[in-house]
């Protein structure tokens, strides 16, 4: 209970809130979900900028909020480094004169002496004098970063700190962050709404719907195996369909898709005749024909027609039609290219049994 | 040129000011920030003086700080003199009439402060006291000016209220606007130029100072 940070909210009203979560010292734990998914209220409440109605918050081993026995520490008292949305840099005061206002415990001198060396650390030496608004927005970001971590906090809260700037400016944010974490050994969370932020960045992601907490996992983890069809949904995962489980056999699982059988990664597990909804990468579907023999694999040949097709750089994203659902699946152009495909037409697909995930119906 | 009235004006103007700047701040953040069920009432009742004309206000205020009302008889039993006639009813009407010039600037220059921005400073650990001094007031500080400026200007030259609460008693209560007023009815229009020339320089001065501050210092804030 003592290390990393502890959070345990639930509420219904005003914003409805049902949140665990566990970060600990050096790991970054990205919180993930569509806006309006309460990711930053489960921010700004370990923050202490927003009171929820009854949970605990702890930090270190030190309660910062526990509803039951009425204790809610003011933010000033907590210890929380913060980067803001748009970065929240006093408008008025310098590079320097930010950091160093994070670091008031310290005598005057010495407060200057180390705002310089943190803007050292963030590569912005020389730049001491400039107001926020002469600082470009990667800059601006990194006066935040150094603002949030010279309050030396107990956690690291960072609210969708790549959002304001631009996409190339991202690029290298996320090195120097990444690069950056090696050295901090407390909890860090991040809010974002972007996976592929999230993958990048977090050793663990949290999918958050509509204030809950649906899954805390690994990126690898939450993709492979979603807990369920929202999950799988809110992980960017096209291809999640219903179905039912119609028989076990000795390497495998049968499952009824609409008019077709698949035969998919052995899950014993589900009771025959259950409802599920099963997902699949688009990396599942294979447009190749067979080689091997069709038992030795899990491949499941289906006839499909294509719907549309769709060019996103070095690859076309291409819609099936199979029954009354739609498969997506990636197609580098070169091979599009050499098998012709257009819409309209009508071909089969190989559908890789092992990779595909089954999920209770949720209620 | 009436020397007594100028230096009667110029007073009033300063206490109104000086007491109306803190009472602004306070009331100015609290109305920015906060949301309560009548905020909308108070607001109304602030803004009410900006509206009324000040021969009305000015009854009302006759009426409440009277000889014969609970509050002239209180400060006749504090301090053994009439409220209404004298400089410091003047200086509460004064103050009472210039609620909304004071507040209302100051309030949209509260407003102005994003919520990141103070919540960053609670998140650096500063305490109330200096997230006041060192972030907030900084970044109000061409309002709060504006608001002082107008709230000078405008006692200065108010008559209609002063009129009522005040009459025009030498070297307390006759203003430099009434003193002006007095001066045309008695066909000496050469005194009423003069201090109205007086009182256009001191007026324009006054605002001047206000917008050319006002932009500089935006200058230096804007890109919040």
């Amino acid at each position: 209970m003592s290390e990393g940070l502890h959070l345990s909210l639930a509420q219904v009203s005003p914003i409805p809130l049902a949140a665990q979560i566990h970060c600990a010292p050096g790991e970054v734990l990205a919180l993930v979900g569509p806006s309006g998914s309460g990711k930053s209220t489960l921010l700004r409440s370990i923050a202490g900028l927003y009171r929820p109605n009854s949970g605990q918050i702890s930090c270190s081993g030190e309660v910062w909020y526990d509803s039951e026995q009425g204790i809610n520490m003011p933010t000033a008292a907590r210890r929380v480094g913060m980067v803001f949305q748009n970065f929240a840099l006093f408008p008025h005061l310098s590079a320097l004169e930010n950091i160093a206002e994070a670091m008031l415990d310290y005598p005057k001198a010495e407060r200057i002496e180390r705002a310089r060396s943190w803007l050292d650390r963030v590569h912005l030496a020389g730049l001491e004098k400039r107001l926020p608004r002469q600082l470009s927005g990667g800059q601006q970001q990194r006066v935040a970063v150094a603002r949030a971590l010279a309050r030396e906090p107990k956690a690291l809260l960072l609210d969708e700190p790549f959002s304001a700037v631009d996409r190339s400016t991202r690029e290298s944010l996320y090195h120097e962050l990444a690069e950056l974490r090696q050295e901090l050994n407390m909890p860090v969370i991040l809010v974002t709404h972007d996976l592929d932020e999230a993958t990048l960045l977090a050793d663990r992601m949290s999918i958050l719907n509509v204030g809950k907490t649906l899954q805390t996992d690994s990126p690898d983890q939450l993709l492979a195996a979603p807990k369920s069809a929202e999950v799988a949904k809110l992980m960017g995962m096209r291809n999640v369909f219903a179905g039912r489980v119609v028989r076990h056999e000795a390497s495998h699982t049968v499952i009824a898709w609409g008019e077709h059988e698949l035969r998919v990664r052995q899950r014993e597990d589900f009771i025959i005749g259950t409802e599920i909804r099963w997902a699949m990468p688009t990396a599942g579907v294979l447009l190749m024909p067979s080689r091997s023999r069709e038992s030795e694999t899990l491949d499941n040949e289906i006839p499909v027609r294509i719907v549309t097709m769709l060019a996103l750089g070095e690859q076309y994203r291409v819609t099936l039609k199979v029954g009354a659902d739609r498969v997506t699946m990636n197609v580098p152009r070169h091979i599009a290219q050499r098998y012709a495909l257009a819409e309209d037409q009508q071909l089969s697909v190989r559908l890789r049994g092992e990779t595909v995930h089954l999920m209770p119906i949720e209620a | 040129m009436d020397w007594s009235a100028l230096k009667l004006s110029l007073e009033l103007s300063f206490w109104t000011m000086l007491i109306l700047l803190p009472v602004g701040v306070f009331l100015g953040r609290h109305l920015a920030w906060t949301q309560f069920r009548s905020k909308s009432v108070v607001e109304a009742l602030l803004t009410l003086p900006l509206v009324l004309p000040p021969t009305v206000l000015g009854f009302y205020l006759l009426v409440a700080m009277g000889a014969r009302s609970p509050i002239g008889q209180a400060y006749e039993s504090l301090f053994g003199q009439q409220l209404s006639f004298s400089f410091a009813g003047l200086l509460i009407a004064s103050l009472i009439f210039n609620l909304p010039f004071a507040i209302q600037p100051m309030q949209r220059a509260f407003e102005a402060i994003p919520q990141e921005v103070r919540e960053a400073a609670r998140c650096c650990g500063l305490s109330p006291w200096r997230i006041l001094g060192r972030i907030e007031l900084p970044l109000a500080w061409p309002g709060i000016l504006s608001a002082l400026v107008l709230t000078f200007a405008h006692t200065l030259g108010e008559f209609g209220v002063v009129l009522m609460v005040g009459g025009s008693i030498p070297g307390e209560t006759r203003t430099i606007a009434i003193s002006i007023y007095d001066r045309v009815q008695a066909f000496d229009n050469e005194a009423a130029a003069t201090m109205s020339a007086v009182l256009l320089i001191i007026s324009l001065a006054a605002i001047s100072l206000s917008y050319f501050a006002t932009s500089r210092l935006g200058k230096r804030h804007d890109h919040v």
